[in-house]
């Protein structure tokens, strides 16, 4: 979450102070991104010395400082908009590798290791099921940054299904391969080659 | 009260090596107003253990408890009307009648069970519009999409207040909009209005709307939710983001 262009998209409404900036953050994020008065002040220094917006210079620093988006604030809020986040390199997955590691750790059963993940998942989900059930009928906002979190932990859940699926088969393979595997045939006499050209 | 309670339920189909178990010694039980899903891959027996529950088959191990009563000492009739009165139940492929307009079909079981046609088109017109179908009422299902078809089965499985709501991957036809629609009509049925209800799905984001959700494996419980903590707890989190 980029809690600078989300100044900007609250200043390009008009001037506000800061206080009020963390304030509007919050209710329109349903408080799932909880920001502290330290990092909103932090944020609109930076964008001030960046040309970004532009303050009330004779206010000293504070909940009575008024900022203000520039022209060049509004350039940068429209590019950001339209600037695809970088999703080219996976991450480091901590659940992706710990479902590998498992896979070679003697003695693990690993179905039981994705289960406790799934059910952690799951009930992740459920809480954040509560939150758009208490008053994501009432702000958009809310309702889209919880579908946003939903979605990704569904993806997570969908992985471990499939690696569930695809461990339990590899395991069947093997099992069926070692059971069927054909015991090699005694090699017949070896016959002495013959000298004589075909 | 426990609505519902399977006590060591088994099923098994054909004999010998031919012979398929779909559940195995299962144990499930649902309070008055909770709210349960049921998650497992294809095959693990989720949707026997739910024709098993709405008595539409027998278990061939195992009791069936609905409201207290077990439903093996009940003759033929008594549970025909369990069924008509206490269990909605919708199935996974919509079962709804060709003949019969989307209010006429929501409207049957009530009239089966002895109201007139005019008396029952109030709650009829009122279930299917909470789903957001009172002006497709008058449509027939082959005039319907397979959504409004999936959910004038859920307005037929919830109207005359039942008591019990079993449901077989119940938004299965549905957009992620609309399954929520019908998640938050059952869950508002169970905490409002006390029902007791039981989905099958394989979609975490329609789980999450349960109060629990049990996990079945190879036609056994393996595992279950923990009761939801409050959202509280992730919005504080988020303090130290």
């Amino acid at each position: 979450m980029s809690v600078r262009h989300a100044m900007l998209a609250l200043l390009s409404e008009g001037p506000k102070y800061g206080l009020r900036l963390r304030e509007e953050f919050e209710e329109r994020t349903g408080e799932v991104w909880p920001l502290n008065v330290g990092q909103v002040y932090t944020t609109l220094q930076r964008l001030e010395r960046d040309g970004l917006v532009e303050s009330d210079g004779s206010a000293e620093e504070g909940p009575q400082k008024a900022f203000r988006i520039t022209a060049d604030g509004e350039r940068e809020l429209a590019r950001w908009l339209r600037t695809p986040p970088d999703l080219s390199s996976p991450p480091r997955d901590e659940l992706v590798m710990k479902v590998l590691v498992a896979l070679r750790v003697p003695g693990t059963d690993t179905h039981a290791v994705i289960q406790a993940h799934r059910r952690y998942l799951v009930q992740l989900m459920q809480q954040w099921t509560r939150i758009k059930e208490d008053e994501a009928d009432a702000r958009l906002g809310v309702a889209l940054a919880v579908d946003a979190e939903l979605f990704r932990l569904d993806s997570v859940i969908r992985w471990l299904d499939v690696a569930d699926a695809r461990i339990s088969r590899a395991a069947g393979d093997q099992a069926a391969a070692t059971k069927t595997e054909p015991v090699p045939a005694p090699l017949p006499p070896r016959r002495r080659e013959s000298r004589m050209p075909r | 009260m426990k609505m519902l309670e399977l006590r060591q339920v088994s099923m098994s189909y054909g004999q010998g090596t031919a012979g398929v178990h779909a559940l195995r010694e299962v144990s499930l039980s649902a309070d008055q107003g909770e709210m349960v899903a049921v998650m497992g891959p294809s095959g693990s027996g989720k949707s026997t253990l739910l024709t098993i529950a709405g008595t539409l088959e027998e278990p061939t191990s195992g009791e069936l408890l609905i409201a207290g009563q077990a439903v093996a000492g009940m003759s033929r009739g008594a549970r025909a009307r369990l069924r008509r009165r206490t269990i909605g139940y919708v199935f996974q492929d919509f079962n709804l009648l060709p003949g019969l307009s989307a209010a006429e079909n929501v409207t049957l079981p009530l009239e089966l069970d002895g109201l007139s046609a005019r008396k029952a088109r109030v709650p009829g017109l009122a279930a299917l519009d909470r789903l957001g179908l009172g002006m497709r009422a008058g449509h027939y299902p082959d005039q319907l999409s397979g959504g409004e078809r999936q959910r004038v089965a859920i307005a037929r499985a919830m109207v005359g207040d039942r008591k019990l709501l079993l449901a077989d991957e119940p938004s299965g036809a549905l957009d992620s909009v609309n399954g929520e629609t019908v998640m938050r009509q059952l869950r508002d049925a169970c905490k409002r209005g006390g029902m007791t209800a039981v989905v099958v799905t394989h979609d975490a984001k329609l789980a999450g709307w349960a109060d629990r959700v049990v996990f079945l494996q190879d036609g056994r419980v393996t595992d279950q939710t923990a009761p939801a903590a409050g959202p509280e707890s992730l919005l504080a989190e988020g303090d130290a983001r």
